[in-house]
């Protein structure tokens, strides 16, 4: 691995990720966080575009915070493939040497992330919740604070199902690479009118066997949502009453964008199919508002859903476990809490 | 054809992680499992062996302990096993285990590696497109469905809201997504005939083409300089109110939070 002239490499990177010429949304969010650490380092913020005639999308990534787009653009680059897209990526890196390079973490970065930092021979933490500017190490050995580096990427992930919770960095490699949760950062409020400072940028892109010939895109048609990505989700128990009563989740789901989910009773009891059960014996879930309604809180269930980011717990057994997991636990009749509640949250966003 | 699939041995967070009273994890009370995604991988691999014919070998990345997950997925069907263990391959990221297991397979004929997507303890999904890398094979990650099409596979690779049909001639390395089949049990023959059969044990000197900067801890770009176990949340707020109030507290809370 080449650790030499580290110095050489300067800026925060972003991966601005599109599908089918439409920006994803974590390409606004992870240069509204690389703004923040570039305003730390005394640099600026450029986003990477690839794929194929997408020049047009760079003034929108601007508006956003970027301070120069850098367009990868090619008729191979039109839908997603590993190896034209490592291509375009690690070539902009041994070009242009990145002191940072951020990619979301999305099925398209988790496959592009670790392929691109193989390639230029440097660290990759995967789907960090929290980046900053720091010392590594964080705390010097005494008689080696020469030793200690400074502004470095501290990069912050869960691991082990959301168990333990790691820092790290890539003290002596760059870029100083990291995938990112959607979802997470938080983009910046738009420039309007910003247009973007383009360069135009082609390795060029000739087949190899590592193309691999795409047959089909297949567009899902959204049916039984996957509960595991949902940002939000309301979640009913044996306390629902019944399979009719569902109609209030879905009342609540529907204002919030969110996706039905629900605990083991409700499956045994055939109000709802088991690719919506969480828990144990379903799916481990971490949105960031988990909505716990009529659900006693079993082990079972807490274990696939204490990780959310906010648990809002309604029941009207006050004793209910659930409310030791709860962020906000209201004790009270679920069948008139949640529809004021639904009502006073269409009022709010009308 | 020749098909190579790399498991590893994790401890089960899904069957019940252990906490100490202080709220750390309990990892010794922990049971160990062959990573989900890995279970896929090799079950796809069977099943192509079945239809195909096709020799299978499995190789894992670990501890002495770690032979069983190679007697677990030659009970299942698998006809060879390696175990890659040598103390300078601890405390290894992904680019230093994707490195030495690359060195392990270079010693290998494969037509098809197969990886699964992501292991429950770390969850980086990094090391199967690695090993892709240093290999120079294509790769296909998330791949919910694989079929053997002469000297290429047709793969179904997918997104959050579309799939891809990907055809690639072979060799090349694929990462399966658990939701590609459902793997079947060990049967008693498979069992007794696992432990009859060897594990062959490779160590450092045994990797080919692979330098000692890049192995272990030491050849590991990413460093952790703090790691803790998460301290489980205790209980938030708690309260009784009427209706209306309940709504209007939750409302204000929300508004706190940024939510609305």
């Amino acid at each position: 691995m080449n650790t030499m002239g580290l110095e050489e490499y300067k800026g925060v990177y972003v991966f601005a990720q599109q599908v089918d010429n439409v920006l994803d949304g974590v390409a606004f969010e992870l240069l509204g966080k690389a703004k923040d650490l570039a305003k730390d380092l005394d640099t600026d913020v450029t986003a990477v575009l690839i794929g194929s005639d997408v020049k047009g999308l760079a003034d929108e990534l601007a508006v956003y915070g970027a301070d120069k787009v850098i367009v990868v653009d090619d008729p191979q680059l039109k839908d997603y493939r590993t190896e034209p897209y490592a291509h375009a990526l690690s070539s902009v890196i041994n070009e242009y040497k990145p002191d940072i390079m951020l990619v979301g973490a999305t099925a398209i970065g988790r496959d592009l992330g670790p392929t691109v930092s193989a390639r230029v021979a440097t660290g990759l933490t995967a789907d960090c919740t929290v980046l900053e500017i720091g010392d590594f190490p964080l705390v010097a050995a005494p008689g080696k604070e020469s030793e200690q580096k400074h502004n470095q990427l501290l990069m912050t992930r869960p691991a082990f199902g959301g168990n333990t919770i790691a820092t790290i960095a890539c003290p002596d490699h760059r870029p100083q690479m990291a995938t990112v949760r959607p979802g997470v950062m938080q983009k910046i409020a738009p420039i309007e009118g910003a247009k973007a400072n383009i360069v135009e940028f082609n390795p060029g892109f000739e087949p190899n066997n590592r193309y691999v010939e795409i047959l089909n895109v297949v567009k899902a048609v959204k049916t039984a949502a996957n509960i595991m990505d949902a940002k939000i989700l309301v979640s009913g128990g044996r306390g629902v009453g019944s399979k009719e009563n569902f109609k209030l989740l879905d009342d609540l789901a529907e204002v919030l964008n969110a996706t039905v989910s629900c605990s083991r009773a409700v499956v045994e009891n055939g109000w709802q199919p088991v690719d919506l059960q969480v828990g144990q014996t379903g799916k481990t879930v971490r949105p960031q508002i988990y909505f716990a309604i009529g659900i006693s809180g079993a082990i079972q269930h807490v274990a696939g859903m204490e990780d959310s980011d906010l648990i809002v717990a309604i029941n009207k057994d006050e004793d209910a476990p659930i409310f030791d997991v709860a962020d906000y636990g209201l004790v009270g009749d679920l069948n008139k809490i949640v529809p004021a509640l639904t009502a006073a949250l269409k009022a709010e966003m009308a | 054809m020749k098909i190579v699939v790399c498991v590893k041995q994790v401890p089960d967070t899904k069957g019940g992680v252990q906490f100490n009273p202080d709220g750390t994890l309990n990892r010794a009370a922990m049971l160990t499992i062959m990573n989900p995604d890995d279970k896929a991988g090799l079950e796809a691999a069977l099943r192509i062996k079945e239809e195909n014919g096709a020799e299978v070998t499995v190789v894992t990345m670990g501890l002495p302990k770690a032979d069983e997950v190679l007697r677990e997925a030659m009970a299942m069907g698998a006809d060879k096993g390696i175990l890659v263990t040598d103390r300078v391959l601890g405390g290894a990221d992904t680019w230093a285990t994707s490195t030495t297991l690359a060195g392990a397979i270079r010693n290998l004929e494969y037509d098809l590696i197969i990886t699964g997507r992501q292991a429950i303890d770390g969850d980086t999904a990094q090391v199967g497109p690695q090993i892709a890398e240093h290999l120079g094979l294509p790769v296909i990650s998330y791949a919910q469905n694989i079929k053997v099409d002469g000297d290429a596979v047709v793969i179904e690779r997918q997104y959050e809201d579309r799939y891809h049909e990907l055809k690639v001639t072979m060799p090349c390395l694929i990462t399966a997504l658990s939701e590609l089949n459902e793997p079947r049990y060990m049967t008693p023959g498979g069992i007794f005939d696992a432990y009859e059969k060897d594990v062959t044990v490779w160590g450092r000197p045994d990797l080919k083409d692979v330098d000692d900067a890049n192995l272990g801890l030491k050849g590991s770009p990413t460093k952790i300089a703090k790691a803790s176990d998460k301290v489980r949340k205790g209980a938030g707020e708690k309260v009784v109110l009427d209706t209306d109030e309940a709504v209007a507290y939750l409302m204000g809370k929300f508004k706190e939070k940024h939510i609305i």
